[in-house]
């Protein structure tokens, strides 16, 4: 479904994404695991065809993502980045509906799917009227999954969805997103730089590092897996939180910092 | 992207369109198109007078349609409206014409000055009977202390203070080469209006002023002036100059004031500035009272034929003889100056606006353009408002048109500054949220983009309108009218009530304009917008 081919992204000198090939099949979700800077959320937005690739190629769902594809192909990708990236001029409803809007579905259909997904993301059908500086943190980012979901893509990109969120309500809503990627067999790439939170949300993991894939697997091979920078990455995460339980109790961020970029 | 810039471009091109309309409605009341007759005037109060007397003879002609085009500006400014025919006549002085338009200051004979006007549609009335010349003016008694009585006794005086207007100091007949001629000392010279180096003489801040010879405020500030004992100064005659298809269009009207040579002499003409500068009565009422001894009538615009007309023109000049006091003066200006000053502010911020907003959307699109744009409006900023407006007078003559288009050039700036800053201060996760939605570009431009900058780009069009209600002020010096008008008028009479009737409209319609904006904050920003941050 998404297929990366020898991608190269360079920031001026520095090389953010160095040769990387990555396939996701179909209704696998994957999650990417790193240390800031690993070039992991810029994987996501040469997906979205935000950047363009230096060298390598990118397809999504059968096309190839070039500037001239781009608008197509976000069309099929739902995206959410952290604190949801509401727009704050416009309501919860609004946000939601925005592309479909633009689309020019008609108004009961408009109506039945924003009501539909506000059940699927529990939120309260109140909230929807109101603007995000109205909404709390996690009602924010319950928007923003509606939003991406709302034309029903294929694909779903999630950049540290949980990231601003305080921790039980982190707790609660990757509890609900386990549920939806289930119940919607979408194909799911999240970003995180949380263990338990990849270990929880994917079936795969990816670990990067310096624009290079370290190692993919599932957890239970990064555990035991005998390359260094993946065992201090486990052990650093598993020092501060030896728990695989979701409910996780210390920042996203913290985790993190334990790693070697710190 | 490409579509943006589509539809700047084409919305640029409809305000072009509009604006070329507002020019041609405008030039359609150029003379050639209309009937009457406007006589025009310098900023002073002896033009002002002469002006009113013609506009009074010519009515007593029976000439149905004359007006009095205030105060236009200075030489330049009157015989080039007088040259593009936006006014047909207009009192002038030889040595002004022979120096400051023909530049040849040898040729003030009047004969000269008629051969070289005529193939420019010119022509030149006979002298009225004074002559108007510059002098120096000093205190009387610095005059007696120092025994000052010709210009000759200052030649090496280098202890004196000069404050001289800026157009005695520029032009080549005036101070420069008097100086040279008398061996005067130029270590202390500096440019003062007129109205106001009188004052300064009085204060004791300055020594010297250059002064009119029909000065009505000489006596006033007991000033001597000091005879040109060499006889520097050319030969001001006053006459009236007029084109020659007003004489023809308004014969009658024209000879009439033709018939006004011979008539005065430098002391009535004086005794009639200090009744305005002095006593405080209106031009009109001065210029009337004028003819009425003049010609021993009833009446000053009653000397024609109708005899019930000329006891009302009478009466409304009594009941008018004093100038209005400031409170019903200010309503006074509202009513009359309000529209126009509304129009030369509404107008030119609207186009700033409709060119302004798109003109920032494309330089925030494109950087290399964007810092052409935005440098080649700070150029523009920083040209004073008055000299932009002088600016356009040799494209567009003087009135209304130049004044609106330097309003218009001038208001760019903010508006095109924060349209710029408001584009970019829109996060980056929100472009980038509205780019992997898979929004079209005019989609986000109108619907994210402009909204989320709607408060800076609202911030700019307030500035840049409050900055043209203050502009607009000056455009009363190019003749366009406005608050403007009494406060040029109030400048050259050195009436402070008179400015106050200008500065106080003008200051009320700034706060009024702050106050619209006010309203149009809470109606144009989303209310998304106005919430305070949330907390999450």
């Amino acid at each position: 479904m998404v297929i990366l081919d020898g991608v190269e992204k360079r920031f001026g000198v520095r090389l953010v994404v160095s040769a990387i090939t990555l396939t996701v099949p179909a209704r696998a979700s994957i999650a990417l695991l790193g240390p800031s800077g690993c070039g992991k959320s810029t994987l996501l937005r040469l997906i979205l065809g935000l950047l363009v690739p230096d060298r390598g190629r990118v397809s999504v769902a059968g096309t190839l993502v070039t500037p001239d594809t781009a608008t197509r192909v976000r069309r099929q990708i739902g995206y959410v980045i952290q604190d949801g990236g509401l727009f704050p001029h416009l309501t919860a409803r609004e946000n939601v509906t925005l592309l479909a809007r633009h689309l020019r579905w008609e108004k009961p259909r408009l109506e039945a799917r924003a009501a539909e997904l506000a059940g699927l993301v529990r939120l309260d059908a109140a909230a929807l009227g109101r603007y995000p500086a109205e909404l709390s943190g996690g009602e924010r980012q319950r928007v923003g999954i509606m939003r991406a979901l709302m034309l029903d893509p294929p694909v779903l990109l999630l950049d540290e969805p949980m990231g601003a969120l305080d921790p039980m309500v982190r707790a609660r809503l990757q509890r609900d997103l386990k549920r939806i990627f289930a119940e919607l067999e979408k194909t799911v790439i999240l970003v995180t730089h949380s263990l338990d939170e990849a270990a929880y949300l994917g079936d795969e993991v990816v670990l990067m590092r310096d624009g290079h894939i370290v190692q993919r697997g599932t957890m239970r091979d990064l555990e035991r897996s005998d390359d260094a920078f993946t065992r201090e990455f486990v052990d650093a995460q598993r020092g501060t939180q030896p728990s695989t339980q979701p409910a996780a109790q210390r920042e996203p961020s913290g985790g993190a910092s334990a790693g070697p970029d710190a | 992207m490409r579509l943006a810039v589509l539809a700047a471009l084409v919305a640029l091109a409809a305000m072009l369109a509009g604006l070329a309309r507002v020019g041609s409605a405008r030039a359609d009341e150029r003379p050639r198109d209309r009937p009457g007759l406007r006589i025009g005037s310098k900023r002073f109060t002896e033009s002002y007078i002469l002006a009113d007397i013609a506009v009074s003879v010519a009515l007593a002609a029976g000439e149905a349609d004359v007006s009095h085009e205030e105060g236009l500006g200075g030489t330049a400014i009157v015989f080039r409206a007088l040259e593009e025919g936006s006014i047909d006549a207009y009192p002038e002085y030889t040595g002004t014409l022979a120096e400051a338009i023909l530049h040849a200051p040898a040729s003030s004979d009047l004969p000269t000055l008629r051969q070289a006007l005529a193939p420019r549609g010119i022509e030149i009335s006979d002298p009225l009977g004074f002559d108007n010349t510059y002098a120096l003016a000093v205190s009387g008694a610095l005059a007696a202390q120092r025994h000052f009585t010709n210009l000759s006794d200052l030649a090496g005086a280098r202890d004196l203070r000069l404050g001289l207007s800026p157009e005695f100091l520029g032009r080549s007949d005036g101070f420069p080469a008097l100086a040279a001629r008398y061996g005067l000392s130029t270590a202390s010279v500096q440019a003062m209006d007129h109205g106001l180096a009188y004052e300064a003489i009085a204060r004791g801040s300055i020594d010297v002023a250059d002064a009119y010879s029909t000065d009505a405020k000489i006596a006033r500030y007991g000033l001597t002036l000091l005879a040109d004992d060499r006889h520097f100064f050319p030969s001001y005659q006053a006459v009236y100059l007029y084109r020659s298809d007003a004489a023809r269009r308004a014969p009658k009207a024209i000879a009439a004031i033709r018939a006004l040579a011979g008539t005065m002499d430098r002391a009535s003409i004086a005794a009639l500035n200090a009744e305005v500068e002095i006593d405080g009565r209106t031009f009109t009422s001065v210029a009337d009272e004028f003819i009425r001894v003049r010609t021993g009538g009833a009446g000053g615009q009653g000397s024609g034929s109708d005899a019930s007309d000329a006891s009302e023109a009478s009466e409304a000049s009594e009941a008018s003889e004093k100038r209005p006091a400031l409170g019903p003066g200010i309503l006074t200006t509202i009513r009359t100056e309000g529209p126009r000053h509304l129009t030369l502010v509404g107008v030119s911020s609207f186009f700033a606006t409709l060119v302004g907003v798109p003109l920032g959307i494309f330089a925030q699109r494109s950087r290399r353009i964007g810092r052409v744009v935005v440098g080649a409006t700070s150029v523009l900023q920083t040209i004073p408002a008055l000299a932009l407006l002088c600016f356009f007078i040799p494209l567009l003559g003087t009135g209304t048109k130049p004044a609106l288009l330097a309003l218009f050039v001038y208001g760019l700036l903010p508006i095109v500054r924060n349209t710029v800053a408001g584009l970019d201060g829109i996060a980056p996760a929100l472009r980038e949220s509205a780019l992997a939605l898979g929004l079209g570009p005019w989609t986000r431009l109108v619907r994210i983009e402009l909204p989320l900058a709607s408060r800076t780009i609202l911030a700019g069009i307030r500035t840049s309108t409050v900055i043209a209600v203050g502009g607009a002020t000056l455009a009363a010096f190019i003749g366009a009218g406005g608050f403007g008008a009494p406060i040029t008028t109030g400048l050259n009479l050195d009436d402070t009530n008179l400015i106050l009737e200008g500065a106080i409209p003008a200051a009320l319609l700034a706060v009024l304009v702050e106050g619209v904006f006010t309203l149009f904050d809470r109606t144009l920003i989303p209310k998304g917008l106005r919430l305070p941050p949330a907390a999450s």
